[in-house]
């Protein structure tokens, strides 16, 4: 880039609620693979004389996203149909909410930063098009899915506040790691349980004045975020330089590609005649209820984080891992909790990813006999998967097995002299200055004596290579 | 004894003393649509093996002592209904060979009470009319005079109950769809409270509008027939929880009630001198049974109409969204694009006056037309409901004609929508407002049967019930099947 660009995006991101049910019919969400149209009902297939009715789970999940990104919560929400024809949309309107949404005016610290929060709020999916020989201009046939229509959405706009490709891929970890925290959302993006959309322009630095955006679509991973956002950021700036204008425009992302393109022109873009939707009345948002939903969510992972950081002198990296998951934070401050040493808790979380399926209580066992020095941790290992197969304690196992660590330098010497007298090579480099051959001798020792403990080993190697 | 000529209340007693059957009754009714509906027309479908099986069931009811009031008594259900298996089309061709794989839960809660559908009736397109000529199929003629129109938008409903066809049958009413053609045919019909039927399985024209209610030849029947409806159904979010009182009081009569005139009913345009007297005598007989009758004014009547052909447009421009050939009903084949499809599968499918209320109505909330027609709209409907509100403070109930004319000759009024639109004018405050509203017939003007309309506040159907039940009783007045 020649000139200063200062490049501004906002985000749209689509959210599944975690729901059992559709957003207005009974019909359960539809597995992964599911075949076509066997989750559907008369009221999600839009039949004649059906009727909508709302998911309180999914009005609650939406209210405690709201919580959690401080919005306001207004007295009455209402329903609005967006009306588009289209396929995919049995009803030729999709219920989704127009200027009283559920929440208002929030906001979300990504690293210091603050990125406000436009609104969230409540809606429903469409189906899916399934087009004969891939390309929808050469398919022989259509076909309509509409296992995923009607199952709730939570959507979640940002203000332009973002101003690099990296930061709207941290805004949009952090999201998800708040909703994963809070419960209100699985947030995977590969399941399409997450779907983010940035909008971005470009102006040069101080320039006062929002350029014209493009809105990017298909974006099915961070990475994707990220390097859609560079492809971008780059292709408006390049147009802005050879002379061109950017043009208000939707864009998809082609991951084979790794490029966007154009897919509808602000020309193109419907009225969507946004009126309320008749079959549901306003919504009560009771203070009392908000207040209950307030007092059930949990810490916030960035407060969390702060707080794992002052209370156990974890390191920042350590924390931000062990807080991003509040099953993992929930376990790490369980095992502390019955005496393991925090730092090696941390550690067993964050390296040892079976860890992480283990009571607080076993964690505790496993990592205080590790840095009790009572077995090594390859040991450690061991145990871990032979508790987490049997369901017996880490202690019981060890006791079982008669595994211990082999402490007594006494006792080792033998070993250690025969690794030397079986290894001349490793120990003819070591002598010569090659301190790395060490590592050689010490895997042989570990594999004749597993049980040694490796700092009462390597001393006793040092010493004995040294004589 | 003719028994198609019989009120529920008339034949469940016969049925109970054994003195005939469900299976009787089916046959009788058959037989009289045989006879009549060559020339009434009333009927799109009949359900004749469906009848039999419920005929049955019935029999095994009464004959075991389980029978209610409806049990085994035949009725009609107009075609916007969906009856599980049952064509259903809301007299349209888009939906022509349309199966519902479900039922709604009104009919449902009917046929539960033992009830037996007789077949399916024809209506207004998509409930879209007041003469039911805009069938996409065929118009049905007026028992009272087979060249006059029956009313609508639910003509065939009233029109089976006058002809004898059928001993009840359901319609439903946006602007009048079922007090009009009541009032034209000489039966009793009645819109409840917006919200005390469940309108789930109702193909609906305009939500905010749009109530199920039934046909009738008496008030008590009526009675019968709503509460066995009525009442909270989970499918329907705008279906209100509250208790089932509609025949609170219903003998009661009017000693003491205060009846409000609304001089703005009285003098809208198009009003015949003959319906006017009826009604006028009408009122004069309610007064003599103790009522009191007040002076009420409801300013914004003239206005009324505007908002409802923008208000129910809208709404019908987005339910109507979903017939686009994808899914069911007609379906064009030929075309090389998605849009394509649509326009010619709508073009096709749809009539005119459908067509002309779905542009309307996109038209009404198009990006910078929104706030000058539905939010304006919404507005006067704000207003008229206030009009009644304000009424009521000073009366019990209101009391007018249902309809400004008797009915009409077939063709008099298709090339000019505008007409068309008043005969509604006395009954869409009402559904503007959401208030229960029945009409009784109240003698006749020129060999044709005037409806006295009764309106009354929300979840009061009890009140209108209680005043055309008065009415009733001080007239001596028996719906007699015509054109026997």
């Amino acid at each position: 880039m020649s000139e200063a660009w200062e490049v501004v995006i906002g985000m749209e991101v689509h959210v599944q609620p975690r729901t059992r049910s559709k957003m207005f019919c009974g019909c359960a969400i539809a597995p992964l693979n599911a075949a076509p149209n066997t989750y559907v009902c008369e009221i999600c297939e839009g039949m004649p004389g059906v009727l909508p009715v709302i998911n309180k789970a999914a009005v609650e999940a939406c209210l405690k996203t709201a919580l959690a990104l401080e919005c306001e919560i207004p007295e009455h929400t209402k329903f609005d149909r967006k009306n588009y024809m289209y396929p995919d949309l049995p009803k030729g309107y999709q219920i989704s909410q127009y200027d009283l949404p559920m929440s208002r005016n929030g906001h979300l610290d990504v690293d210091g930063s603050r990125v406000r929060i436009r609104r969230v709020h409540l809606e429903e999916d469409t189906g899916k098009l399934v087009h004969a020989g891939d390309k929808l201009h050469k398919a022989s046939e259509s076909f309509v899915d509409l296992n995923r229509a009607g199952v709730p959405l939570m959507e979640i706009v940002s203000e332009p506040d973002i101003r690099s490709a990296d930061e709207a891929r941290e805004y949009a970890m952090a999201l998800r790691i708040l909703l994963r925290t809070i419960g209100a959302s699985e947030a995977d993006m590969e399941k399409g349980q997450m779907r983010v959309e940035p909008n971005i322009s470009v102006r040069r630095a101080g320039n006062p004045e929002f350029g014209e955006k493009t809105e990017l679509k298909n974006i099915n991973s961070f990475r994707a975020l990220h390097r859609a956002i560079e492809y971008e950021v780059k292709r408006q700036v390049d147009l802005i330089e050879s002379g061109g204008t950017v043009q208000q425009e939707t864009r998809g992302w082609s991951e084979a590609e790794q490029r966007t393109f154009k897919q509808r022109s602000k020309e193109d873009a419907e009225d969507y005649r946004y009126f309320p939707e008749p079959d549901l009345p306003p919504l009560r948002l009771d203070r009392a209820w908000i207040e209950k939903l307030r007092r059930e969510l949990p810490e916030l992972p960035a407060v969390r984080r702060t707080r794992l950081v002052e209370e156990y002198a974890l390191p920042a990296a350590d924390a931000a891992l062990i807080a991003s998951e509040r099953e993992w934070a929930d376990l790490f401050e369980g095992a502390v909790e019955k005496g393991a040493p925090a730092k090696a808790t941390a550690n067993w979380i964050i390296g040892e990813p079976t860890a992480r399926d283990l009571s607080p209580d076993f964690l505790a066992d496993i990592v205080t006999l590790v840095s009790d020095g009572r077995i090594n941790r390859d040991q450690g290992r061991e145990v871990l998967a032979e508790s987490l197969s049997t369901g017996t304690s880490p202690s019981a196992v060890v006791s079982a097995r008669g595994l211990t660590q082999e402490s007594d330098a006494g006792a080792l010497e033998s070993i250690v002299r025969e690794v030397i007298s079986s290894n001349p090579r490793a120990v003819s480099d070591y002598r010569a200055g090659k301190r790395q051959a060490l590592g050689a001798l010490m895997a042989d020792l570990k594999k004749k004596a597993p049980a040694a403990n490796p700092k009462v080993a390597n001393e006793l190697l040092q010493r004995l290579l040294a004589s | 004894m003719d028994l198609t000529r019989l009120t529920i209340g008339e034949l469940a007693d016969l049925l109970r003393a054994h003195e005939t059957s469900a299976q009787e009754l089916l046959g009788l009714h058959l037989e009289r649509i045989d006879d009549a509906d060559g020339d009434v027309k009333a009927f799109l479908r009949l359900t004749p093996q469906l009848a039999a099986e419920q005929a049955r069931a019935a029999d095994r009811a009464l004959k075991e002592g389980t029978a209610g009031p409806l049990t085994g008594i035949p009725m009609a259900v107009k075609d916007v209904l969906c009856l599980s298996g049952v064509e259903t089309t809301a007299g349209s061709k888009i939906l022509r060979g349309f199966r519902p794989p479900y039922t709604g839960t009104a009919v449902q809660r009917l046929i539960d009470a033992g009830a037996v559908v007789l077949g399916v009736t024809n209506c207004d397109e998509f409930a879209m009319g007041s003469s039911t000529e805009n069938s996409g199929y065929f118009a049905t003629h007026n028992p009272w005079g087979l060249d006059r129109v029956p009313g609508g938008s639910s003509g065939g409903s009233a029109a089976a109950v006058a002809a004898g066809e059928s001993v009840f049958s359901l319609g439903t009413d946006t602007g009048g769809s079922i007090r009009q053609p009541a009032a034209l045919c000489g039966v009793v019909g009645m819109k409840p409270t917006y919200g005390r039927v469940s309108r789930y399985g109702l193909i609906a024209f305009a939500s905010s509008l749009d109530q199920i209610g039934p046909f009738t030849r008496s008030v008590e029947d009526c009675a019968v027939v709503l509460e066995t409806m009525a009442g909270h159904d989970p499918l329907d979010a705008t279906c209100a929880d509250r208790p089932n009182d509609v025949r609170r009081g219903l003998d009661a009569g009017v000693r003491g009630m205060r009846l409000g005139v609304p001089k703005e009913y009285f003098d809208v345009e198009g009003m015949e001198p003959g319906v006017k007297q009826s009604v006028q005598r009408a009122l004069r007989m309610l007064e003599a049974s103790g009522a009191e009758l007040v002076d009420v004014s409801l300013p914004h009547t003239d206005y009324g109409l505007a908002a409802y052909y923008i208000i129910a447009p809208a709404e019908c421009s987005s339910n109507l969204a979903r017939f686009d050939g994808v899914k069911y009903g007609m379906s064009d084949q030929d075309a090389q694009n998605i849009t394509e499809a649509y326009m010619n599968t709508r073009r096709r499918g749809f009539g005119s006056e459908v067509r002309r209320r779905v542009m309307l109505g996109t038209y009404a909330l198009s990006s910078g037309y929104y706030d000058a027609y539905y939010l304006k709209a919404q507005k006067v409907r704000t207003l008229i409901k206030r009009d009644f509100d304000e009424a009521f403070e000073k009366c019990d109930a209101i009391v007018s004609a249902t309809s400004p004319t008797v009915a009409f000759p077939l063709g008099a009024k298709t090339q000019d929508p505008l007409s068309m639109y008043l005969c509604d004018v006395l009954t869409l405050g009402g559904n503007l407002a959401g208030l229960p509203g029945i009409s009784v017939p109240c003698g006749m003007s020129n060999g044709l049967p005037v409806g006295l309309q009764v309106l009354a506040p929300q979840w009061r159907e009890d009140t209108a019930l209680r005043v055309a039940r008065a009415y009733e009783v001080a007239s001596g007045m028996r719906v007699e099947p015509a054109l026997v």
